[in-house]
């Protein structure tokens, strides 16, 4: 490896250069500091099973990639699911000698500021670039490939799709094939046969009301999927789930009861609710409906949560709660909905009065269904929200 | 065929940008990016689709003045489509960052080549 | 409106109810309510089929009291009524055959939202049948992208991670170019219900304008599609995916989803976009070509490999290719071949996962395949349920693999062009499949080497092992049904496709 690679590989352009291409651990960047406490009482708990690893194997543990950094110097990896004892393995980065001086255990954290030190030192980075297995540079080479090709196809899809677009119908012209007997009929007699006097809440609630029905469930089985995901079960007494639970817990590292946020959270929330639930409750008079109010009344619980600490959302707001809205909206949706398609395909009178156009209650199922999706969303962007920051409800 | 796509300038932008959404997607090994670009792809879809929608000097389609006339208001079939498009994306981009989180969890990278090195070794293992 | 013509609709709406209802269910419950929910819409597709084959035509039912131009719709016929039995059925002996290591590998307070999951899988899957509407498809395929993603990774170990972000990131790569298919296609039709979106563009054909659109619009759909079923070049998330799952998951994403993908594309060709149409664009052709890929490289690659599972994930990615091998022929018993051959592989494919679990469970759930020496001895029944996958796969007599390879030679020997190459690729690929399956089923029987260590053998309650080979008598009888009394099934297909025109 010529000097002169290695200054390029040092120099700010190949730093940036490695983290367009996506070498560099975003999250790990070079002058963030590591978050040596947390590895050290998991390798503290792990005690002697720490496994060490010898300067001459460290060709294998240096990940190339993130030869550079020297941030993060120690790595924690959870010993699989088995999780019998947590392995801390110290993949270290640069200065792989001083870090094999350092005992096991609470030295650890010794070992990690001492390599970040040895982090600057230009030669035994590349020293552990040398020992770059050979494997690696094949798949460089495979890589290059790859990219060639992606990007040949990209550009493929574009001039495609480029070369198509000129010859369709031109933009904002109601001569267009799309507009045609559906839309007229949508805005034409939309209002008395829906009662919305929004005709896109009308259209999407009652001409095609299988497509949303069949959103609402996108939306319901991506939620049950995370929480597959991240609900981490405190009761199940499974191993490794309190290691899993610390993992999750990021509250230590915000400010708490900060009075700044406090007072706004006071002054805001109560207005984004109520104008989250006008949205809801106006969808089929103005723009909105159920998932954008949902969405502003999902948006001011976070607000809520944020600002108070879990401990005051948790006391109206659970996994129990979330589960029992979301299934009592959907089953309600399910069957106002599959009442409507049957009488509607048999053609049967469905008796559901439509109302004066215009007035809160009216248009006949669109208000309910609107109300329903919007406590469905509401709750699923709070559940995901929570979900990502500590596993739980 | 230049001209045409300058008047539909809308469609173009939007298939230059489903193009770059689509290369991330393809092209970047760090996941988060590649979410980006599938979000970047979706977004030019709905942006295709609004713009399908649109006719010049009309207004959106709400009912006003009692006014029920197909010469007053746009299309409202791409609107309906694209908020459902929206929610669709939502999901998914929310399951992907989970698996996201899970993953950098359990292997300590975003990258999905390291990622798939790191599994490859542990079966060794 | 009788009450038969309803049950398309109810099917998929009860396969949803029990879905959300699920997620306040316990785990034993959830189960229950699943497989009750898969029982009462198999019977119901069941229904559906006699009745259509009754009447002899197709019918549409309406979602919401708006015809068809304005309002959803579904559409019920033949073809539709028999996959969505056959589909019934393979996912109920699957989600039954894999029930004792769905309950080991989920956690136990999650169990009921892999419950949830099976549930919604099969309403997507029916929708994707039953629908008449092109949006309605997408949103569909939607959830049952996330299905499949839900499957891969409950199990939750870091491979199944893995698996599962590629496997959603191909998927949305698809679902990326489908939409944008389904929205040029909205731009020059002003439609998105099937039928009357099949008059504009017979309309446009007749017209000669939009026709630069209208081959992009196809080529779009057609690979978004087959990146999703897992077509030879896009086939990179197959082998960990199948590999790596939870056995049910493994068999429902092998032998059901991507079909799901498949049926609806042919859907598309037949219902939108017109066959005369796509013959003429000649996407065919590239289908054709990457079919042929797809057969022969499926089974080098599944000849290199050592481990059992990812063996028959690869021979998956050379079935697919069959599948698309003969759409890609372009004539009607083309079609009739993939479809029987869609049906067999379904079967087949699922028996093979399911019988591999039971194989492994008396050897000690090591990956590779020589760890399986002498367990068609120690568990009979799995032994022989693999033994009739794999010769049904290898194209049997008697077996219903034999008969697809029989309809698919037949159909090419009808089109001039296109008949060479697939003899041979038939012929190449059939002593591939041959190679690798016959060296499993060799291995299963011979006796194991003295001294090797078995490994300890996974306790097993009474009910599951009960299940599981019942769930392998069944698959193997369907085999068997499938090969055996493949007329009235090629007959049905037959008339299914006509009512598609």
């Amino acid at each position: 490896m010529s000097r002169r690679k290695d200054d390029l590989a040092d120099s700010r352009w190949g730093r940036f250069k490695r983290w367009l291409d996506g070498e560099v651990d975003p999250l790990m960047a070079p002058d963030m500091e590591t978050v040596a406490p947390r590895s050290a009482e998991a390798a503290g708990q792990a005690g002697s099973a720490v496994r060490e690893e010898a300067a001459g194997q460290a060709g294998s543990a240096v990940r190339a990639e993130t030869g550079g950094q020297a941030g993060s110097a120690v790595r924690e990896e959870a010993a699989g699911q088995t999780g019998s004892a947590v392995r801390a393995e110290t993949a270290v980065q640069t200065g792989t000698a001083a870090a094999v001086q350092a005992g096991a255990g609470s030295a650890v954290r010794q070992a990690a500021d001492r390599t970040a030190l040895a982090g600057t030192d230009g030669s035994v980075r590349s020293a552990a670039q040398a020992v770059l297995p050979a494997k690696r540079r094949k798949g460089r080479l495979y890589d290059r490939v790859y990219q060639v090709m992606s990007v040949i196809l990209c550009l493929g899809i574009i001039s495609v799709l480029l070369w198509t677009i000129a010859y369709l119908p031109v933009f904002g012209n109601a001569g267009n094939p799309d507009n045609n007997e559906v839309s007229a009929r949508y805005i034409e007699r939309g209002l008395q046969e829906t009662g919305a006097v929004n005709i896109v809440t009308g259209m999407i609630l009652d001409y095609r009301a299988f497509d949303t029905f069949g959103e609402s469930c996108v939306l319901f089985i991506a939620s049950c999927c995370v929480l597959v995901l991240l609900r981490i079960d405190k009761e199940s007494g499974a191993e490794g789930v309190k290691e899993r639970l610390k993992a999750a817990d990021d509250r230590r590292f915000e400010p708490k009861e900060d009075i700044i946020l406090q007072k706004c959270a006071m002054v805001l929330s109560p207005v984004i609710f109520v104008f989250g639930i006008y949205i809801i409750l106006n969808g089929h008079l103005s723009p909105g409906g159920g998932f954008s109010g949902g969405a502003v009344l999902g948006s001011g619980l976070i607000l809520y949560l944020n600002a108070f600490g879990f401990e005051k959302t948790e006391r109206f707001f659970n996994t129990k709660t979330y589960r029992r809205i979301t299934v009592s909206a959907l089953s309600f949706y399910c069957l106002a909905k599959s009442y409507s398609f049957f009488t509607g395909a048999n053609h049967l009178e469905s008796g559901i009065p439509l109302g004066t156009p215009g007035a809160i209650i009216s248009s006949g199922l669109i208000l309910p269904l609107n109300i329903c999706v919007g406590m469905v969303v509401a709750c699923t962007m709070y559940a995901f929200y929570t979900l990502f920051r500590k596993g739980d409800m | 065929m230049v001209s045409h796509l300058f008047s539909n300038i809308e469609e173009t932008v939007a298939v230059i940008l489903f193009g770059v959404g689509f290369t991330m997607l393809l092209l970047h090994r760090n996941l988060i990016k590649r979410i980006m670009g599938m979000n970047i792809m979706d977004t030019a879809v709905y942006l295709f689709l609004a713009a399908k929608g649109y006719i010049s000097g009309r207004m959106v389609p709400i009912v006003v003045d009692g006014i029920q006339d197909t010469t007053a208001y746009i299309n409202p079939v791409p609107s309906g489509l694209v908020l459902t498009g929206i929610v669709v994306s939502v999901s998914t981009t929310a399951l992907l960052l989970a698996l996201v989180i899970r993953i950098y969890g359990r292997y300590h990278s975003l990258d999905l080549d390291e990622i798939l090195m790191q599994v490859k070794k542990e079966e060794r293992i | 409106m009788t009450l038969v013509q309803n049950f398309p609709f109810f099917s998929i709406v009860i396969a949803m109810f029990s879905g959300i209802v699920s997620s306040v269910l316990s785990g034993k419950q959830a189960r229950n309510l699943s497989i009750g929910a898969i029982v009462i819409t198999t019977v119901m597709s069941g229904a559906v089929l006699a009745f259509c084959l009754g009447t002899g035509e197709s019918y549409t039912y309406m979602m919401g009291h708006f015809p068809a131009p304005w309002g959803n719709e579904i559409r019920a016929g033949v073809l539709e009524g028999l996959t969505a039995l056959l589909f019934g059925v393979v996912m109920l002996l699957s989600v039954v055959g894999g029930m004792g290591h769905t309950f080991e590998d989920v956690e136990e307070s999650k169990l009921n939202l892999f419950f949830i999951v099976i549930d919604l899988m099969l309403s997507s899957l029916l929708a994707l049948i039953y629908t008449n509407d092109l949006f309605t498809a997408y949103v569909f395929v939607e959830i049952n992208t996330i299905a499949g993603c839900g499957l891969i990774m409950i199990r939750q170990v870091g491979r199944s991670f893995t698996s599962a972000i590629r496997y959603l990131m191909m998927s949305q790569l698809g679902s990326g170019l489908f939409l944008i298919g389904l929205t040029l296609l909205y731009d020059v039709t002003g439609h998105l219900l099937m039928s009357p979106a099949k008059e504009a563009v017979a309309a446009i054909e007749a017209s000669g304008s939009y026709e630069i659109p209208m081959l992009v619009i196809l080529a779009v759909i057609s690979v978004g599609l087959a990146i999703k079923s897992g077509l030879y070049p896009f086939h990179s998330w197959i082998p960990d995916t199948y590999g790596y799952a939870t056995p049910t998951a493994s068999a429902i994403l092998s032998g059901l989803v991507s079909k799901g993908y498949i049926f609806l594309l042919i859907k598309i060709f037949y219902r939108v976009l017109g066959r005369e149409n796509v013959v003429a664009s000649r996407i065919v052709n590239v289908l054709f070509l990457f079919g042929l890929a797809g057969m022969i490289m499926g089974s080098v690659r599944a000849m290199l490999e050592t481990d059992t599972r990812r063996m028959i994930a690869y021979s998956s990615v050379a079935q697919i290719g069959y599948i698309y091998l003969g759409l890609g022929l372009g004539t009607q018993d083309g079609v009739i071949a993939a479809i029987f051959h869609m049906f067999t592989h379904s079967a087949t494919k699922a028996l093979l996962f399911i019988s591999a679990v039971g194989l492994y469970e008396v050897s000690g759930d090591k990956k590779d395949y020589l760890s399986l020496r002498g367990a068609g001895y120690r568990n009979p029944l799995a032994g022989i349920g693999f033994t009739v996958g794999a010769l049904s796969m290898v194209g049997f007599p008697m077996l219903s693999g034999f008969i697809s390879k029989l309809l698919f030679a037949s159909s090419a020997l009808l089109s001039p062009h296109k008949m060479l190459p697939t003899l041979i690729g038939l012929a190449l690929s059939t002593v591939l499949n041959a190679v690798y399956f016959l060296r499993l089923v060799t291995t299963l029987y011979s006796p194991a080497t003295p001294g090797a260590v078995v490994g300890e053998m996974r306790k097993r309650t009474k009910a599951a092992h009960w299940m599981l080979g019942g769930a392998t008598c069944c698959f193997i009888l369907l085999n068997l049904i499938l090969g055996s009394f493949s007329q009235p099934v090629v007959r049905a297909i037959a008339e299914g496709l006509a009512m598609f025109e």
